[in-house]
């Protein structure tokens, strides 16, 4: 390799490889600046001198190795493609040599002289035989090779105009990018080319048409020209010219895309596995590299040999496919290299890659210990706040604690009992940072060791942190910090007025819980993730955590006109529910179920509101007493109503939580205490209703014959803008959507309010009046994309109908209902449209994902800055007040500042 | 002092919108005093609803439009009003608005009239007048003829005459929509077309064919069909098919009311502030009509993002991602081997200013608790 003259000038700067960046992140030396710059002499406050020194890295400098800066620092030359000796020792030279790193226990590294695990690698290297084209900068190159001069190696635009137009085009690339910025030079170019007769401005030479044989091969006017002349004519373009193009001469001088020294990555990048076989399987990489090295070596021995120019040329090639694959083995143009099962080997730019490559797999997603996970199960009488952890799982999640003088005692009973007595210790940590395993057989010892300054990792206990996440985390209340509960049993449970935030249910779902363990961590959970801090939705300022299912229905009940009870059993549904502030009930002996309700409520609360009920639509609470109004869903439920966002505006998340939790209990005794369940015979109608329905059917079928009649005669008017048989759809389908609500309206209307069905349809707890007539009345029309079922035979849906049937059963009316069960046809176009939506859901998840994904890549960087300005990572301004008012939505009430709340407190203060 | 007086005295410590707020709620007949009372409460209030310096808004925002997209319905089809023309509506249509597509599935306006238009002043006619018309629609027959390379055009009168065309304003239209060839009339109502030059071949007819029914002949560019409808006790026009500019100036037309859901024709006729609120707009109709609850906030965020500098960039590898200061924070978002390769070129330095490129490197993110660099020194023992 001859010597380069610019590259002697280069300073050996850190420049790295691509392909090394990505790969070895750790293993660069990075431009670090200690971000607490270690003090000169004893520090003055830490007692902990062992305590390591924090480094920052401050910034990442990307760059192309020039030859000499890679064999710089290179470890070793590699020479061999053999990898072991006969007694399984790395050869050296070879590609396991120790010197670029160890991978095997017991062995030291020849280069720094650390063990497995402590040694990151070092980089190795092979000089070429020939010179190679590098696969990722192939298109740089022939813009280059295009848009230079054959000869004299300048830009083909005169100097004129470079000194016109350069710095003018040097910002237009800083705006625009780079790739524009060629696209322009390229332009320019061929307009100069064309009036200079196709000859250089500076030095009158013939230029010639450059083409590319993808992936590796450049002719020039239609003969091929070798990786060598194109190296040397790279190397003639000026500095000056370089920076034309985009490119920073300092970083990346062109003649660096033609590889004549090729960097071979540290083996404890591409560790080999050793099979139960003892066999040893070699990772993809060294596989790759052998074969680079087994050609390199033969295309060095035949061109000592002197052998013919076409062996050489087809060793180059060979070579040069070598490396191209193992730059990136899915080039469209390449066969892919395999292994010898066939399977295509994974080589750098697919370990990089996509969702499994380094980036997004290593990098940005992390593993984590202390952590669980397990199947989830309701438990209402844990504190919402609360996690029931089971015992198995407590004696594995420890959390370190600090030993001082105060806790000696306290910690070694812990230590005393060691991993397998709850609660017991795992370890203990010595302050020079060694840790220790509690055993049964080192317990002894142990326990007379902890002193001040130790860390005991003892046993997760009531009251310690914990985060809990359900996937898929869309939103911030997917991960919660909960107080622990340790519980028996196998399962983790939650309160289910949780289950909302999370999304979960109890059919399996898993969940995963996560201890902090930094002092600083669980502060911070404790005081920015706990349950109660999240109470507010940011997303629409109401509240995502209230009552759920039976808790509504049983508040609905309580609440209820005409609901009444002893004073004793009042005060024993409240202590079922675990509240003791008895003393607000009225001194009375038959107390109403609105004064029970009220007295979770504190004392001078007044609100007013809306309830679902149309007997009772106005809440009125005034100093705490309910006076009228039902507790449904409107007041009690997640994301509805003001009533809990009102007592959270008014006295805090603690009490919030609690009055929530009170609700929750207090509603399910009341179910407990009253009973509750659902029958079929709920669904039951009276002789007359069923009549009715029955008249109301017949008369929509009627209805809809009359339309399909004066269709077929003629008399029919289309809607403007539609044809006559899309009009017939349209008036077809509203007579059979109105027959729908009709029926529901005539169940809802005629069926026992006091049945527990329709409770927890009024209630909101669950289901839908429509839901209750479906089951009693009438399914309806099914509709798929909107219109009727048209899908199926030719003119007809199924074979049983006659063609161009337009009648309402024949296109998916189901006339049944669910308890007297469904025609063979209805169960099919049932079954039609539950498939339709089945699809429709499983096509939108990762749509939805990748703009979720998407949006939050763009936007993970914004933030408020001091000046309440919103601002990007580079301090452009993005909004000069965060949504124009400055106003975070959780803290606002549903999005706004209650001015009308505001007014009414004022003035009703004298 | 009457109570405006004390409301206005807070302009310049709260937010317009409270205040125009204050001015529609407070009652007029509190007194001074209280009055007073109540706009300190209001401002203590709001200060404490404020945002928090590092309070990472961006995520926040993501999080609510990303969550309910996943219970957003697919079905791209709704009626829009009058059970007339789809409009792509849920997940597709937001997807579509956020990547910053030029060409939308379905383009549509809504034009609203001036007075007596839009009390239903000719709003047939109107309606006709600014459809446009291809030649293919009032054409009853095209013939070819190959010996003479010759296109014949029978014009049906009758669709003619309801968009109020005659002969020659046909010809006119035609000729100028047909430059290289030429056009005559004859009897009958057929056109005829001939190439300039004599021979053509077959193949060439045929394309020839196809390129003068979609002549152009009268109407507004883009506008494919029209229907007129009434709102709200007033006449207004609906379109598939979508041309700002050249609606804006009918003289019929209400002007400050008229809009398009194209957000490009929108920034390209009245700017990238009006581009934004109509973006905003765009979305929040969606949500809302899907039954979601978003705050605007979040869609301002966006909208502000995507517009900021002056251009619509969806949110995409080509548009906003691509102008971070940060190459591991492009790389790690898609096609990471082009960023970092481009990045090696120019000898890009990566500050490690933002979120992604610290996760990388296990340091503390520069948000909300990471952004505090504050060192506590404990006092000497």
């Amino acid at each position: 390799m001859e010597p380069d003259e610019r590259e002697e000038r280069e300073e050996p700067e850190e420049k790295y490889e691509p392909e090394a960046v990505a790969e070895e992140p750790e293993a660069e030396e990075i431009k670090a600046e200690a971000a607490q710059p270690a003090p000169a002499e004893k520090p003055m406050f830490d007692p902990d001198a062992e305590r390591p020194v924090y480094k920052q890295v401050s910034s990442l400098e990307f760059g192309v190795l020039s030859p000499k800066l890679l064999k710089k620092m290179a470890s070793t030359k590699i020479v061999t493609p053999e990898l072991y000796d006969k007694e399984g020792y790395p050869v050296d030279g070879g590609l396991m040599d120790i010197r670029m790193g160890v991978i095997d226990p017991g062995l030291r590294c020849k280069t720094c002289g650390s063990k497995l695990k402590e040694c990151v690698g070092h980089f190795g290297y092979i000089a070429l035989a020939r010179p190679i084209m590098h696969l990722h900068y192939i298109g740089l190159v022939l813009t280059l090779l295009r848009c230079m001069c054959r000869d004299c190696g300048r830009i083909l635009v005169e100097q004129e105009k470079i000194d016109k137009y350069g710095e003018k085009l040097k910002q237009f690339g800083k705006e625009k990018g780079e790739e524009l910025m060629r696209k322009k030079i390229k332009d320019v170019i061929s307009r100069t080319l064309a009036r200079n007769a196709g000859k250089c401005p500076h030095c009158k030479a013939k230029q010639h048409k450059i083409t590319i044989e993808k992936p590796t091969t450049f002719f020039e006017a239609e003969k091929r020209i070798t990786p060598i002349e194109i190296r040397t004519r790279l190397e003639k373009l000026t500095d000056a010219d370089t920076e034309l193009f985009g490119i920073n001469p300092k970083s990346a001088r062109p003649e660096w895309m033609v590889l004549t020294v090729l960097p071979i990555p540290p083996v404890t990048m591409r560790p080999s596995i050793t099979l139960e076989t003892g066999e040893r399987s070699e990772d993809d990489l060294t596989h790759k590299l052998g074969d680079i090295v087994r050609i390199n070596q033969r295309l060095f021995e035949n061109i000592n040999a002197g052998a013919p120019e076409i062996i050489i040329e087809d060793l180059w090639d060979l070579l040069q496919y070598h490396i191209t694959t193992f730059f990136d083995n899915e080039v469209a143009q390449l066969p892919p290299a395999r292994h010898r099962s066939g399977q295509p080997l994974k080589t750098l730019s697919e370990r990089i890659k996509s969702k499994e490559g380094r980036i997004r797999h290593n990098l940005v997603g992390k593993r984590t210990n202390f952590s669980a996970r397990t199947v989830i199960s309701p438990d209402p009488m844990l504190h919402i706040n609360e996690v029931g952890v089971p015992e198995i799982m407590a004696l594995k999640l420890s959390v370190p604690e600090k030993v001082t003088g105060w806790n000696i005692g306290y910690l070694k009973k812990f230590v005393e009992r060691g991993p397998k007595k709850y609660p017991g210790a795992n370890y203990i940590v010595r302050p020079d940072g060694k840790k220790k395993k509690l055993t049964e057989e080192t317990i002894e010892q142990a326990v007379e060791e902890p002193q001040p300054g130790y860390i005991v990792e003892r046993h997760l206990m009531d009251g310690d942190i914990a985060i809990f996440n359900r996937q898929p985390s869309l939103h911030r209340m997917s991960m919660m910090a909960h107080k622990v509960r340790v519980l028996p049993y196998k399962t983790l449970r939650l309160n289910p007025a949780v289950c909302f935030p999370y999304n979960a249910d109890f059919d399996g779902d898993e969940m995963n819980l996560h201890i902090p363990q930094t002092d600083e961590a669980i502060a911070e959970a404790k005081t920015l993730m706990l349950v109660q801090t999240q109470l507010i939705s940011p997303r629409y300022g109401l509240a995502v955590i209230g009552s759920v299912q039976d808790a509504i229905s049983g508040n609905y009940l309580l609440t209820q006109k005409g609901f009444s009870l002893s004073r004793e059993s009042a005060i024993d549904l409240l202590a079922q529910a675990d509240i003791s502030e008895i003393a607000k009930l009225p001194k009375r002996e038959a107390i109403t179920g609105k004064e029970i309700f009220s007295v979770l409520l504190p004392d001078d609360f007044s609100f007013s509101g809306r309830s679902k009920s149309a007997e009772e639509p106005d809440v009125v609470i005034e100093k705490g007493k309910l006076i009228s109004g039902i507790m449904d869903k409107n007041n009690l439920g997640e994301g509805t109503g003001m009533l809990l966002r009102n007592i959270h505006k008014k006295y805090g998340e603690e009490r919030t939580i609690d009055f929530i939790g009170n609700v929750f209990r207090l509603g399910i005794a009341v179910l407990i205490k009253r009973g509750f369940t659902t029958t079929v015979s709920d669904t039951d109608l009276q002789g007359p209703v069923d009549a009715e329905i029955k008249r109301l059917l017949d008369n929509t079928a009627k209805d809809v014959d009359a339309l399909i009649a004066s269709y077929k005669e003629g008399t029919f008017e289309a809607f403007p803008g539609r044809t006559l048989r899309e009009t017939l759809e349209l008036r077809i389908m509203e007579v059979l959507n109105r027959a729908r609500n009709e029926a529901g309206i005539t169940v809802a209307r005629n069926s026992d309010k006091t049945s527990h069905t329709m409770i927890m349809a009024l209630s909101g707890a669950r289901g839908t009046t429509i839901n209750l007539a479906q089951m009693a009345a009438t399914v309806g029309q099914q509709a798929l994309r909107g219109k009727r079922i048209e899908k199926g035979y030719r003119h007809r849906t199924l074979s049983c109908f006659e063609k161009n049937d337009m009648g309402p059963e024949a296109h998916g009316f189901i006339r049944s209902c669910f308890k007297k069960g469904l025609t063979p046809a209805e169960f099919f176009f049932q079954a039609m449209v539950g498939r339709d939506s089945l699809m429709d859901t499983a096509l939108r998840t990762p749509k939805s994902g990748y703009l979720y994904r998407r949006l939050a890549n763009a936007l993970q960087d914004l933030k408020v800055d001091y000046d309440l300005t919103v601002r990007d990572a580079s301090q452009r301004i993005i909004q000069f007040m965060y949504g124009e008012d400055g106003i975070d939505v959780s803290k606002s009430e549903g999005g706004k500042l209650n001015i009308n709340r505001i007014v009414s407190e004022t003035l009703s203060e004298e | 002092m009457a109570v405006e007086d004390v409301i206005r005295k807070y302009e310049d410590r709260l937010p317009e919108s409270i205040i125009s707020e204050l001015m529609e709620l407070l009652p007029r007949k509190v007194s001074e005093a209280k009055a007073r009372e109540i706009m300190e409460r209001v401002e203590a209030e709001y200060r404490q609803m404020l945002a928090e310096p590092g309070e990472s808004v961006g995520l926040v925002s993501a999080e609510s439009i990303g969550e309910p997209g996943t219970q957003m319905t697919l079905n791209t089809f709704h009626f829009a009003g009058v059970a007339e023309m789809n409009i792509t509506t849920g997940l597709p249509r937001i997807i579509e608005i956020l990547d910053g597509r030029r060409k939308i599935t379905t383009p549509m306006m809504a034009i609203y009239l001036k007075k007596p238009y839009s009390q239903g002043k000719d709003i047939k006619k109107i309606a006709l007048y600014i459809r446009e018309t291809k030649l293919a629609d009032i054409a009853s027959e095209v013939s070819l003829n190959l010996a003479e390379s010759k296109i014949e055009v029978t014009v049906d009168n009758e669709k003619a005459r309801e968009r109020n065309l005659n002969e020659a304003k046909l010809l006119k239209s035609l000729k100028a929509a047909n430059k290289n060839l030429i056009v005559d009339a004859k009897k009958g109502s057929i056109l005829v077309f001939k190439t300039k030059s004599k021979d053509e071949n077959t193949n060439g007819i045929y394309k020839m064919k196809e390129k003068i029914k979609q002549s152009y002949v009268r109407g507004i560019r883009g506008i494919k069909q029209v229907l007129p409808v009434k709102k709200d006790g007033e006449f207004m026009i609906i379109t598939a098919g979508t041309n700002l500019k050249k609606v804006l100036s009918l003289p019929f037309v209400d002007e400050t009311r008229t809009t398009t859901n194209d957000l490009f024709e929108i920034e390209e006729a009245l700017g990238i502030e009006a581009a934004r609120q109509a973006l905003i707009n765009e979305v929040y109709k969606v949500i809302e009509n899907q039954g979601l609850n978003v705050d605007i906030r979040h869609l301002m965020l966006v909208a502000d993002t995507i517009c900021f500098n002056g251009k619509l960039k969806g949110i995409t590898r080509y548009g906003v991602v691509r102008e971070k200061a940060s190459v591991l924070a492009r790389a790690s978002f898609e096609t990471p081997i082009r960023h970092i390769v481009n990045a090696s070129l120019t000898g890009e330095v990566d500050k490690l200013n933002s979120v992604v490129e610290n996760v990388m490197l296990n340091q503390p993110v520069p948000l909300g608790t990471g952004l505090t660099r504050l060192v506590a020194k404990p006092k000497r023992q």
